[in-house]
């Protein structure tokens, strides 16, 4: 069992008790819900007449379903206007704070918690979506719900959770040219499956995570569910405190002093123990791209794509469903695959460093002809930021579209979506069948450097080949 | 919400041998916008049943059918209950397979749905047993650990705590969670971050 990690102090400070389950009754710091997986759970509430236990605990915003091109009220898609409907209402009845599409700091849940300052170290975060685990960057337990479970944080501000063993993730050294942080992740769920993480909280550590960006760190921290791990966190640290600081719910004056001091004492001891530690060499990845259809089914761009023997004989047949939905074949590279969109966005990769990234990419060059390129901020400040630099400019000169805040492309519940067989090269966080809206629609992962590169080639391209050195 | 105990399923199966059922393909995010769950089995596996003729889903000699038999990794993908609603609100009250995924597995046991892990020989058994005379009566029973038809009987593991919340009709956590509501108001006095670090915690 692991000891004196950050899981384990905030575990414990957290457990309100034993249940008769086996389970531990744990208090959730920050409750952050939007209009998909909480309005069963508002009927919950009014079914058992309860009301929201700590409505200064929760905050709401709209993300999943918002039109990304045109905003105005009432919605087109008439479910996705009752869904924000209900939403308006259920935080009105029940006194839950909401950012509101003219608050100019609405956003996808996991580009806003953060942002905002409402996602501090040492607190449990639950929200009903399983990207959660992106707050564990600020070195919080992030992690998602489902909708009852929701129910239970609004009545009670408390889960009833299983405790979870913690890997201890260490990327040593550092990274090459053009090697990002979504290549560090996607490299992870590479070596560890789709699976590898079940009944674990990642801890990331070593010299990269270390170096790496708060934002960089979101990225890595949001996929840790993609590799089975319902929870992934870096530990504080002065990069950590650097962002906090500042942001319009982070403690001020001598507030903020206590604050960092209590952050420093829930980092995970020199003494911890894990239940398990793996390693990777930061020099030893490269850009990563998936090729078939789960976040596991990657390889280094510049790599052969992998024979279906070299699976473990359980893994075959989704293998060889991946190969012949996405038309690939085993031993081809996977460079020069043709590409008809390429979509800049959603909780993984949409925060302003990934824009400024991009925008250095592309600036100078066009969007291929045979593409659609879209670029979605992850929030309204993101997209505000953004268009102060003329980010924007750059991406439209090129030929992308320049959209409003959402969740857009990542998944099809909005307007934004692939149509029959097209194949994208997306900075999301899934390619699973059908997840960008049609059935037949083919998904490739990768980092902004890898879509913008492609956008570019009009085919999956290698960012350490473009001019310059990305 | 009244609780109830569930101790035996007893009824026919559908077989859906694929590994790596994501929660996409069990109910297309597309469908996702509804505000109530009230319809929502409509939209089970919808995808696949439009591209697969003999879906089993649709397969007639399953009708009726409460049960599932299902391979590894079941459920993967996004978190939405909208995926095991879809398949109790279907019919399906246990699912038996290689191996679940862990939210997915959660969001089952909310709602008062077992779930059996069985060895992929088991499982693969009892899928074709299924495929192959449609109209076996399964029994799952949740006390032993068990399902069994005709003379067969195949063990199961059903997570230790969750099968006693079942038996013992606790299941349905809000009830024990709102009794401890006390120690949750002493909890949260005692994390400096509930105030943003103005006082001194207790
Ligand atoms: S961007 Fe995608 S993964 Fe992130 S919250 Fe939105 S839909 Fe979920």
């Amino acid at each position: 069992m692991s000891k004196n990690t950050l899981y384990d102090k905030v575990w414990d400070s957290h457990t309100v008790a034993r249940l008769d389950s086996g389970q531990d009754q744990i208090f959730i710091g920050l409750h952050l819900i939007h209009e998909v997986t909480t309005p069963q759970a508002f009927g919950m509430l009014k079914e058992i007449g309860s009301g929201v236990a700590f409505p200064g605990r929760t905050m709401g915003t709209v993300d999943h379903i918002i039109p990304t091109l045109s905003q105005i009220r009432p919605y087109e898609d008439e479910l996705a206007e009752k869904m924000m409907a209900a939403l308006e209402q259920n935080v009105n009845e029940f006194g839950v704070r909401f950012l509101h599409l003219d608050s100019g700091k609405q956003g996808i849940v996991h580009v806003i918690g953060p942002e905002l300052g409402l996602s501090q170290p040492g607190m449990t975060i639950a929200c009903g979506d399983s990207h959660t685990s992106t707050h564990g960057a600020m070195g919080s337990l992030g992690f998602g719900i489902g909708t009852t479970e929701v129910g239970h944080v609004l009545a009670t501000q408390t889960l009833a959770l299983n405790r979870l063993k913690v890997k201890r993730i260490e990327v040593t050294g550092s990274l090459g040219p053009g090697v990002t942080p979504k290549d560090v992740t996607l490299r992870v769920i590479h070596d560890l499956g789709i699976k590898g993480g079940l009944g674990f909280a990642y801890e990331y550590g070593g010299e990269v995570f270390d170096a790496m960006s708060m934002e960089g760190r979101m990225t890595v921290c949001n996929m840790s569910i993609e590799g089975g791990a319902r929870i992934g966190y870096v530990n504080p640290d002065q990069t950590t405190f650097d962002y906090l600081e500042g942001r319009e719910f982070s403690p001020e004056g001598e507030a903020w002093e206590r604050g960092v001091a209590y952050w420093n004492e829930i980092a995970s001891g020199d003494d911890a123990e894990y239940d398990d530690v793996y390693e990777i060499a930061g020099e030893s990845i490269e850009p990563m791209v998936t090729w078939g259809i789960n976040p596991g089914h990657s390889i280094g761009i510049s790599q052969p794509l992998p024979e279906i023997g070299s699976f473990a004989g359980e893994d075959r047949k989704t293998v060889e469903h991946g190969y012949d939905f996405m038309d690939l074949r085993p031993g081809e590279s996977i460079l020069g695959t043709k590409v008809d969109v390429a979509f800049l966005g959603s909780c993984t990769n949409s925060r302003i460093s990934d824009l400024r990234e991009g925008a250095r990419l592309i600036k100078g060059n066009k969007v291929h002809p045979g593409v659609r390129m879209l670029v979605v901020p992850g929030s309204q400040q993101v997209k505000q930021q953004a268009e102060e630099e003329g980010l924007h400019e750059i991406f439209t000169e090129a030929g992308a579209e320049w959209r409003e805040a959402g969740c857009s492309m990542c998944l099809g519940m909005n307007p934004d979506q692939l149509v029959g067989a097209e194949r994208s090269i997306s900075t999301s966080n899934r390619n699973f069948i059908g997840r960008q809206g049609s059935p037949r629609g083919r998904t490739h992962l990768g980092s902004p450097a890898v879509v913008v590169s492609s956008a570019i080639a009009g085919c999956i391209a290698d960012p350490r080949e473009m001019g310059e050195q990305a | 919400m009244s609780t109830k105990r569930i101790e035996k399923i007893v009824g026919k199966a559908i077989p859906m041998p694929r590994d790596d059922i994501d929660t996409d393909r069990i109910t297309p995010a597309r469908f996702l916008k509804s505000i109530t769950f009230e319809g929502i089995e409509k939209a089970l596996f919808c995808d696949e049943r439009e591209n697969t003729p003999d879906h089993p889903v649709d397969n007639p000699a399953h009708k009726g059918a409460n049960m599932m038999f299902v391979g590894k990794n079941f459920g993967s993908g996004s978190s939405r209950e909208h995926a095991p609603q879809a398949l109790k609100r279907f019919g399906v009250d246990v699912l038996v397979g290689i191996s679940f995924a862990e939210i997915f597995a959660g969001n089952c046991f909310a709602i008062g749905v077992p779930l059996g892990v069985a060895s992929a020989e088991d499982v693969n058994e009892l899928i074709r047993q299924a495929q192959e005379e449609p109209e076996t009566r399964f029994t799952v029973d949740i006390g032993n650990s068990t399902v069994s038809y005709g003379d067969r009987v195949v063990p199961i593991d059903i997570q230790e705590t969750r099968k006693a919340a079942f038996l013992a009709g606790t299941w349905d956590m809000l009830a024990n969670l709102r009794g401890n509501l006390p120690q949750v108001e002493e909890v949260a006095a005692s994390l400096p971050y509930v105030t943003n670090f103005e006082s001194e915690a207790q």
